[in-house]
């Protein structure tokens, strides 16, 4: 769960308060489990470091709270990067590729694209696993078909998803 | 890379005022399975009619082995799905009042192959598809999967080069609609058959070597555009 | 509270309904199918009314005496016949004239027409204005002063009219007194053979009607039961998917004798405007029978339940489907056989006992064994299907489909054609005791049209000193070619030692005329010959008789000098005998009567047209009681010919009706299997290989159908016969033809069926569902 990406994505649409991002970022993505403050200052902090965001501006007093970011063009492109590299298939993984969605929305990128690649990808792991299957013993078949499962309900999800980015698009708009 | 074995081109399909196709392609290389996926409504089923020569699509070609399908007269298709296709479909595909051997039988005899000589290659098939024992049954007094997989053999028995299946294991449950997957595969595979595979089921695709994407009547190679 | 059972009809007539439009039209088809044949019930049941009221209507102007003498008074009419033909259609013509102060009028009329005046019926009235009544006009020129009312029509199209005289007297043929009209029982029934032949008729066409409505029934079972497979899944028990099937069923059929009930009533309005068979009918007398409409009212919604329920036996509705049960049931033959081995035995005890002349028969004795036999055939014909069909195997793809199919669900197919068979196997079994019957009812007249083709009558008002003028009128007719005259008289011979006074003929002519007669040779006014022939002596020159013309009795000789002379042929009377005589022989009471009748011979050319009718008016114009007919080498009794006549109109209503019957269960058939004709295309299955399996699928039983038709027919036509007491011939003319009739239904089925065929060979089928 790339928390780094999430902001860099959010900071593109416009400079943001560390407070502020922080409340961006536990509204769309992670409601009812807010970051910690450390968390978002801890990853500020990386993402400064490897020159992805800057310090856009200071408000007058003291602490963190007070700096205003901005995303650098070395941040565009690693979000840019993040977003159209398929996710490697694995359980539980609807939250990053909600959050993938939802970034590519908000900042009018082609997030029906970011579906079919990820689709592929699944589709792709299915295959592998299906011939493993095929040539396995049972104990080989039983573990594949747990996995298959699971990569069928990703792919459900995708679809699902797919069919109702327009809806999704219209909420996450401002 | 194997030459291209059925190319459909650019491909629109009305029926009546709705659109089934609309500038739908695909390409099938020979020995190849191909899955076609897409939502209920999609025209994934109309591509797969236009494809193997039953339904003639509006505007675009078919091309199987360097001849144009699209063009040809009712005959013509008719005698090259005879020879060249097989079919699998989703229910109701079994003569009801014909055993099974000759179901399976039917398409070489269609074909004017005699009747001892057909029912014979035609249990071989069954056998090999492990339905042997349900030879000289009804259908109607035979399982799903068993019926499936008689279908199966009918669809190969002819030894097709492309066989299109629509929604083969869709009434069936998942255990036996993998093995009816794994059997047509192996099947396909062992006589260098091309399978169209129509689903909604990724589970049933991914024993496809490939997947195309149809919405709203647009087919979609995704692994090309990747 | 209702009950739970009504409710469950009622919830099955709800379905009948509110299927959507397929249920509609299903329910529509059903209706209109079981409309057709409750109209075509009521029609029969109609006839019985029909004909009484024909009939009363025909005692109640009854007007002729038969030769007895009625009492002059003051409600005397006198009445002369003149039934007349023009082209080929029968004028019923009346003179009259008052006699008393206050005559008599036949129904119809509120006053006697004035002497020179006609009253008309409509028919005949249209007939003079139209163009084709022009020559009519010629002969009733006479000024139209009255209509003739309904009820003194038989039908709305007869022809009739009265025309006021005033120059008859009762003493003249064809002339009687009358002082009402009307007789108690003047119509003719029936004898009991022609009674047995259309009791027989009835059956035979109304039976497959009945079994056309039993097939409409079950018009769109197979979607029904789908639909209750749907209730099943909802809850529903077996018997509770029954009841509801039943209320279905209920409700088509009670919709069904609704639209049959408006079809007959709708084309009852048009009855009146039809004329068949010489028959017209006013829609009045088109009543069914109370106790049959009832009978019909209620026993096709019975059937209906019966037919569904028997029908629901052999499948199995479950939640998710129907299984079709009885594939592989062997049919029994012992319960089949049973119905027509009642039917024989039920015939049996009436060999031999009905004839012309018998008392009659039980009339329910002979429709039970009818039915049972023609039933019989029903029953068997799925048997045979089955048994015949499990042997078969082998043939092209087709073939192999036709009668695998046929194996499967036979029952479906036979049911269809089993119309068909009953038809034919009754038809077949008519056919021969018509053949029988026809013998009886159709005699030689011995008359010869080849010299002569018209015979006409005229009294002559002067004697024979008219007859020239006569003969030279008729022959300065139009189209007339030749003209011979002559009156023919009875003698009275001595009585025999037994008391019985035999008579001979004494034929009236000139020289020329009497050439024809006989080898006569010299001859000259006042010779007389003596005619034998094979059959008849006659008297001897110088025998003392009687001569009786009318109410003349004249006692005359044979002349002594009278000459014996070999008889030669006439066109009318045949081989010649009696004495011949010139009118110079006879006394001058005889010759010189008037009224003589003078019959006239005529040869026309047969390339003028209208020859027989100019004829008829210059006889006419001679004496309007005289008669004028045209020379026919048979007489077909006229009860007969309009029985034949009607058996045909049947026959080809009822065949029609079975083909429109078969066409909707193979149309039926085919959407059934919409899905798998279009999976069977998918394969690349030529059109040409699915209409061959369907007409295999059609051909087959029907093929076994008319076998067993012909053997059933065979059958019942011998017992028949028996009953008759005539020998038992085979018609094979009649099989054909009958046997070929039904092919040709069978064929045009299937080629009607095969456009919808193609159209569902579409790939579109697949895309359905």
């Amino acid at each position: 769960m790339s928390i780094g990406h999430s902001f860099l994505g959010l900071l593109e649409g416009r400079p943001r308060h560390g407070y502020d991002l922080k409340r961006a970022y536990d509204e769309r993505f992670s409601p009812g489990r807010p970051l910690h403050h450390g968390q978002v200052y801890a990853t500020l902090s990386r993402l400064l470091k490897n020159g992805l965001v800057v310090v856009d501006g200071l408000e007058p007093g003291e602490g963190p709270e007070r700096k205003r970011y901005a995303v650098t063009d070395a941040g565009i492109t690693d979000v840019q990067e993040w977003l159209s590299q398929p996710e490697k298939p694995e359980p539980y993984l609807q939250s990053v590729l909600y959050t993938k969605v939802v970034l590519a929305l908000m900042t009018g990128r082609p997030a029906d694209e970011i579906l079919d690649v990820q689709r592929t990808e699944h589709l792709r792991l299915m295959r592998e696993v299906t011939r493993r299957k095929t040539g396995g013993d049972l104990a080989e078949q039983l573990i594949c078909d747990h996995a298959l499962f699971h990569l069928e309900a990703d792919l459900r999800w995708l679809e699902l998803t797919a069919a109702r980015l327009n809806e999704l698009a219209a909420r996450v708009r401002p | 890379m194997t030459e291209p074995l059925l190319v459909g081109t650019d491909l629109f399909k009305m029926y009546g005022t709705t659109p089934a196709l609309r500038g739908s392609s695909l390409t099938v290389r020979a020995g190849e399975i191909v899955a076609v996926m897409g939502s209920s409504g999609s025209g994934k089923s109309t591509l797969l009619h236009c494809l193997a020569g039953i339904v003639r699509p509006d505007d675009g070609t078919v091309v199987y082995a360097g001849r144009e399908i699209s063009a040809m007269s009712d005959v013509e298709r008719s005698a090259l799905r005879r020879r060249d296709f097989g079919f699998v479909f989703q229910f109701g595909q079994l003569v009801p009042e014909l055993t099974c051997v000759e179901n399976v039988a039917l398409p070489l005899r269609l074909d004017g192959v005699r009747r001892k000589e057909a029912e014979r290659r035609s249990r071989e098939w069954l056998d090999r598809l492990e339905v042997g024992d349900v030879a000289g049954k009804l259908p109607g007094q035979i399982s799903g999967g068993q019926g499936q997989r008689v279908a199966v053999a009918r669809a190969l028995v002819t030894e097709p080069k492309v066989v299109f299946a629509d929604e083969p294991t869709g009434a069936l449950d998942s255990l036996n609609g993998e093995r009816v997957m794994q059997l047509l595969g192996q099947a396909a595979r062992d006589t260098g058959a091309a399978v169209v595979l129509v689903t909604h089921e990724p589970r049933v695709a991914a024993y496809a070597d490939r997947e195309v994407v149809v919405r709203d009547g647009a087919s979609l190679d995704l692994e090309r555009v990747a | 509270m209702t009950p739970s059972w009504l409710r469950e009809l009622l919830l099955g007539a709800r379905m009948a309904l509110s299927g959507g439009r397929s249920g509609l039209a299903r329910a529509a088809l059903t209706a209109v199918g079981v409309g057709l044949g409750v109209a075509m019930l009521l029609a029969a049941a109609s006839i019985p009314h029909m004909m009484q009221a024909r009939g009363d209507r025909g005692a109640a102007r009854a007007d002729q005496n038969y030769g007895m003498q009625v009492e002059r008074t003051d409600r005397s009419t006198l009445v002369g016949l003149t039934d007349m033909q023009y082209r080929d259609q029968s004028i019923r013509g009346r003179l009259v004239q008052a006699e008393g102060a206050d005559p008599a009028l036949p129904p119809g009329l509120t006053a006697l027409p004035g002497p020179g005046e006609m009253a008309v019926s409509p028919a005949l009235a249209r007939l003079l204005l139209s163009p084709e009544g022009a020559l009519l006009r010629e002969r009733l020129h006479y000024p139209t002063t009255a209509v003739i009312a309904d009820e003194g029509l038989l039908g709305p199209a007869e022809l009739a009219f009265y025309l006021g005289a005033d120059d008859l007297a009762d003493d003249v043929g064809g002339v009687g007194r009358r002082n009402s009209f009307g007789d108690e029982n003047t119509s003719e029934g029936l004898d009991p053979v022609l009674l047995l032949l259309v009791v027989i008729i009835f059956v035979v066409l109304l039976l497959p009607v009945a079994m056309f409505v039993a097939s409409a029934i079950r018009f769109g079972g197979d979607s029904r039961d789908r639909r209750l497979a749907g209730v099943r899944l909802v809850g529903a028990d077996t018997g509770m998917a029954r009841r509801i099937a039943a209320g279905e069923a209920m409700l088509s059929a009670l919709l069904g004798v609704a639209t049959g009930a408006l079809m007959f009533y709708a084309g009852r309005s048009f009855v009146g405007s039809i004329e068949l068979m010489d028959i017209s009918v006013f829609p009045s007398d088109v009543q069914p029978d109370p106790v049959f409409a009832a009978l019909i009212a209620l026993a096709v919604p019975t059937a209906a339940v019966v037919v569904t329920v028997l029908s629901l036996r052999r499948v199995m509705i479950e939640p998710l489907g129907v299984v079709r049960r009885g594939g592989d049931t062997r049919r029994r033959l012992w319960w089949r056989l049973i119905m027509p081995v009642l039917g024989v035995l039920l015939l049996l005890p009436l060999m031999g006992s009905v004839s012309k002349e018998s008392e009659g028969f039980s009339e329910w004795q002979v429709i039970g064994g009818v039915c049972l036999i023609l039933l019989g055939v029903a029953t068997l014909l799925p048997w045979l299907v089955q048994s015949v069909v499990r042997r078969l195997h082998g043939g092209p793809v087709a073939w192999q489909l036709a009668i695998r199919r046929l194996q499967l669900d036979g029952s479906m197919s036979a049911r269809a054609v089993t119309g068909v068979a009953v038809a034919v196997a009754g038809a077949i079994g008519l056919q021969m005791m018509f053949a029988a019957v026809e013998a009886n009812y159709q005699r030689f007249s011995g008359q010869d049209p080849t010299r002569a083709q018209v015979y006409a009558a005229v009294g002559l008002p002067h004697g024979w000193s008219d007859a020239a003028t006569v003969t030279a009128r008729f022959a300065a007719t139009p189209g007339v070619t030749s003209v011979g005259s002559r009156s023919i008289l009875t003698m009275e011979l001595p009585p025999k030692p037994d008391g019985d006074i035999p008579s001979a003929p004494l034929v009236l002519a000139d020289c020329a005329e009497l050439r024809r007669l006989a080898e006569i040779g010299d001859c000259a006014d006042g010779d007389a010959f003596v005619v034998d022939n094979a059959e008849f002596q006659a008297p001897a020159p110088g025998t003392a008789v009687t001569i009786r013309d009318e109410s003349l009795a004249e006692p005359w000789t044979v002349p002594a000098g009278a000459r014996r002379a070999r008889p030669l042929t006439d066109p009318v009377n045949g081989t010649t005998a009696g004495v011949l005589v010139t009118p110079a022989a006879l006394p001058a009471a005889v010759v010189g009567r008037p009224g003589l009748s003078l019959q006239t011979l005529i040869a026309v050319d047969p390339a003028a047209t209208d020859a027989v009718d100019r004829v008829t008016n210059t006889r006419w114009e001679a004496d309007q009681l005289g008669a004028t007919w045209e020379l026919n080498p048979t007489v077909v009794d006229n009860k007969f010919a309009q029985i034949r006549r009607g058996l045909y109109a049947g026959a080809a209503v009822t065949l029609l009706l079975i083909g429109a019957s078969l066409l909707v269960v193979v149309l039926e058939q085919l959407r059934d299997r919409r899905r798998l004709l279009a999976v069977l295309v998918a394969f690349g299955t030529r059109r040409r290989t699915m209409s061959w399996a369907i007409l295999w699928q059609t051909a087959v039983p029907v093929v076994l159908g008319l076998v067993l038709a012909c053997a059933a027919g065979l059958a019942l036509g011998a017992v028949l016969l028996r009953i008759i007491g005539a020998p038992v011939a085979i018609d094979w003319t009649g099989i054909g033809v009958v046997s070929a009739l039904a092919g040709a239904v069978i064929l045009l089925v299937t080629a009607l069926s095969l456009p919808v065929l193609w159209r569902l060979m579409r790939a579109e089928g697949l895309r359905t569902e």
